[in-house]
């Protein structure tokens, strides 16, 4: 790899310092609970369906044990006690626990309320066993077919129908995608439920539900076949229902998710504890899953300038690790995002995007790592356009980019068109097939523009690291070190649904899920 | 001689005059083979075209041919006969529109501006808005005689409208970017009802922008000008310092300028 640039101490030191940020944050997680993971744990247990008017009966279940005040004993307590009361399936518990009066919802005997809890975790072991055959079955595939070589090209459909994405994803796999994500419908991350079904409308992109990840993981197994290579599927597990899409997402087999511990928090205004509490049970169920998180801090550099603001991006990528690893997630699991974005006017900028991913890729040498296109100067002229995002390629395979966001030339005007998808594909390939192997040719001094560059942003990004562990995480968003944006503790959506555990909080998924 | 109008008979100029070259570049949902080719010639020639070259024809997917296409155009126009109310005034830089400001508005003009509605995509908004710019077009926030306000995306309308009261704002900026299903349309007429139920409609300055947006759709909806793609933030900033000195009594409402929207 070019260039050490940094000592390792240096960077030994952000990581001790980006785990003493993450540590007062587990204590919010370790006592509280959420409607969000509550729900997963009925998911877990196979409460996916939906009822009347299609609001999911995960749903139903959790907002009236919260409003009887008893949630806080864990929604997996509750489904014991509707079993007890001879519920045969989800519906009939749900049915039995939303139709008994509050008074008989206090405690049972000692004796039976253990029995109780063993039957629970009996069953929610047997509901772990199918939950790990299907990540099996995945990996029995990924394994099969094995994948092209990295950079791994990610491409997007975002056609708003499920049906209309197969054919555009089949497409792009056959123009040589090997991870395909589906642009989820504008303000999803802000219902506080799981849509149901298979979906035909969306604004911006199509709704996340568990059926649209079955229908599209289908139609990937069946083109990877056809091809003979593994192609990836990605979603979005964001928003306010983290742990449940995380869950949908891992049992219907997919591959990868955009999860990241701030992104809700900052860019979708979204309860600071809501988000760290939520965060923490979603990569719980992806480290368990093996599926690969991406993180955003790309978004950073949208908002805020990206020349001025690179050093957010790594203080935010050692913040996001910790997090992780907190969550049991490895180094292969983490697509920490950051972005080819820095104004193209300006001079020297392909010496400045190298030393940015070179300084990302010496900071978290075992990370695939997410590399995003340009968005925020792309401009309507296609042919600079395009030569804007085959710059971008050359970057992502100097620099060892474990997955590409490949840009597409029609960035500033519309959702992708078949065709563009691709122009890009076949350029991408082109770039990494000329230039494969190019770190190893070149070596980058030490005393350059690139190198000093690096020094220079990796030094404001310890001095940020050293401002959050001193003044806590939460004063550091609130006085918008992140992408310009502040953020308050108990400001955003999402606060009403998180609550203390009773000292008798009950949950066996995440009790296996933390088991070493 | 006669000093009549003359003629300007033009043609898309490839690389010599008149020569009426053009480019074109679309997929056809058709394997690629032989026929596949001769198709895109035949679509070509439907559209008026001659000496229809395809250029390249690429296999884009099993099911899909992507096609770049080189044909000649018979169609040519009288560019005298082109009307569009001509530039008046020179289209103002960064340091003269503030001087212009300072000298004849007096006060920094005050503007809001977000992404309304469900829209989530900031990035038109922060374009013209953001002490940045855009293609080394400096942003609103960076004029000295401007007062910015970028509220962000995911913002109600009745909210944007209400902010922008309480400072009094000269102007509004409304930012769509997400179209499916036109939903930047709905969220548009949603604001000029509230910025009507409001009272401002007519009084403060209302702009629409974003890459489907041009000035008819604008002004059907009820703004007072629409801008598209490619718009820089200092064509927003003419366009803001005109109305304010022609809404003041102090610019003849005749006046036309460089970037103005059409």
């Amino acid at each position: 790899m070019p260039g050490p640039f940094i000592d390792d101490a240096q960077i030994a030191r952000a990581r001790k310092l980006a785990e003493d940020i993450t540590e007062p944050i587990f204590e919010l997680i370790r006592r509280n609970t959420t409607v969000s993971v509550e729900r997963t744990v009925l998911r877990f247990f196979g409460i996916s369906d939906a009822g009347a008017g299609g609001v999911p009966l995960a749903n139903l279940m959790v907002d009236r044990l919260k409003a009887a005040g008893v949630l806080n004993k864990g929604a997996a307590y509750w489904y014991g006690r509707a079993l007890q009361m001879g519920a045969r399936s989800p519906m009939e518990a749900v049915e039995r626990l939303t139709a008994l009066p509050a008074e008989k919802l206090g405690p049972l005997s000692p004796e039976m309320e253990r029995n109780l809890r063993d039957e629970v975790r009996a069953e929610a072991r047997s509901a772990m066993d199918d939950f790990k055959s299907r990540i099996a079955q995945r990996d029995a595939l990924r394994k099969e077919l094995g994948s092209g070589a990295a950079p791994h090209k990610y491409v997007i459909v975002a056609t708003g129908n499920i049906y209309d994405d197969v054919d555009q994803a089949r497409a792009a796999a056959q123009a040589g995608a090997d991870i395909i994500a589906v642009i989820r419908s504008t303000a999803q991350s802000l219902l506080d439920y799981v849509p149901h079904g298979a979906t035909t409308e969306g604004y911006g992109g199509t709704y996340a539900t568990q059926e649209n990840f079955r229908i599209m993981r289908e139609a990937l197994d069946d083109e990877s076949r056809k091809l003979k290579r593994y192609i990836q599927l990605t979603n979005y597990s964001s928003g306010l229902c983290m742990a449940e899409i995380a869950f949908a997402a891992a049992y219907e087999r997919l591959d990868m998710l955009l999860n990241d511990a701030m992104y809700g928090i900052l860019f979708r205004d979204i309860n600071m504890r809501r988000t760290f509490i939520d965060q923490y049970f979603s990569r719980r169920i992806c480290a368990q899953a093996g599926i690969i998180i991406n993180t955003g801090e790309d978004n950073y550099i949208t908002t805020a300038d990206a020349y001025d603001a690179a050093h957010t991006v790594i203080a935010s990528q050692f913040i996001n690790e910790s997090f992780a690893r907190r969550a049991g997630l490895e180094d292969w699991q983490l697509g920490l995002g950051h972005s080819y974005e820095i104004d193209p006017y300006r001079a020297d900028t392909l010496l400045l995007e190298l030393s940015q991913a070179m300084l990302v890729r010496r900071c978290f040498p075992n990370a695939p790592l997410k590399y995003m296109p340009p968005t925020k100067h792309k401009e309507t002229d296609i042919f600079f356009s395009h030569a804007y995002d085959v710059m971008a390629d050359l970057v992502a395979i100097w620099t060892r980019q474990g997955i590409q966001l490949l840009g597409m030339m029609t960035e500033a005007m519309h959702t992708p068109l078949l065709a563009d998808r691709y122009v890009a594909l076949k350029a991408a390939s082109y770039i990494h097939r000329a230039a494969a192997g190019i770190d190893e040719e070149f070596t980058v001094r030490e005393d350059g523009k690139i190198a000093n560059r690096a020094r220079e942003v990796f030094g404001r990004a310890m001095e940020l690291l050293e401002e959050c562990q001193k003044d806590g995480m939460v004063a550091a968003i609130g006085r918008g070190h992140f992408g310009d944006v502040k953020r308050s503790e108990t400001g955003g959506k999402g606060l009403e649904g998180v609550m203390e555990k009773a000292p008798d909080y009950f949950n066996p998924f995440q009790e296996m899920l933390e088991a070493p | 001689m006669a000093t009549k109008p003359t003629k300007q008979i033009i043609r898309p100029y490839g690389d010599r005059r008149d020569d009426g070259v053009v480019q074109l570049s679309f997929t056809l949902p058709v394997p690629l083979s032989e026929k596949a080719k001769e198709a895109a010639a035949v679509f070509a020639r439907k559209m008026g075209f001659s000496d229809v070259k395809v250029a390249a024809a690429e296999r884009a997917a099993d099911t899909y041919t992507f096609f770049i296409v080189y044909a000649r155009t018979q169609h040519s126009l009288d560019y005298a006969e082109i009307d569009v109310p001509e530039v008046v005034v020179k289209k103002l830089g960064f340091d003269d529109l503030n001087v212009l400001i300072k000298e004849k508005v007096g006060r920094r003009i005050v503007v809001f501006g977000a992404c309304t509605g469900t829209d989530t995509h900031t990035v038109g908004i922060d374009a013209i808005l953001n002490m940045k710019g855009y293609a080394g077009d400096y942003g609103l926030e960076r004029y000295p005689w401007f007062e910015a306000f970028n509220l962000g995306s995911q913002v109600p309308n009745e909210e944007l409208i209400k902010r922008a009261m309480a400072r009094n704002a000269d102007a509004i900026l409304v930012s769509q970017v997400v179209t499916q299903r036109d939903v930047h349309k709905d969220n548009s007429r949603q604001f000029i009802d509230a910025a009507k139920a409001a009272g401002i409609h007519g009084k403060t300055l209302l702009l629409l922008g974003g890459p489907r947006v041009d000035l008819k759709l604008a002004l059907e909806l009820g703004f007072d000008v629409g801008f598209g793609p490619g718009t820089k933030p200092s064509d927003v900033a003419n366009y803001i310092v005109h109305q304010v000195l022609q809404k003041e009594g102090k610019e003849d409402k005749n006046v036309h300028w460089e970037g103005e929207p059409k």
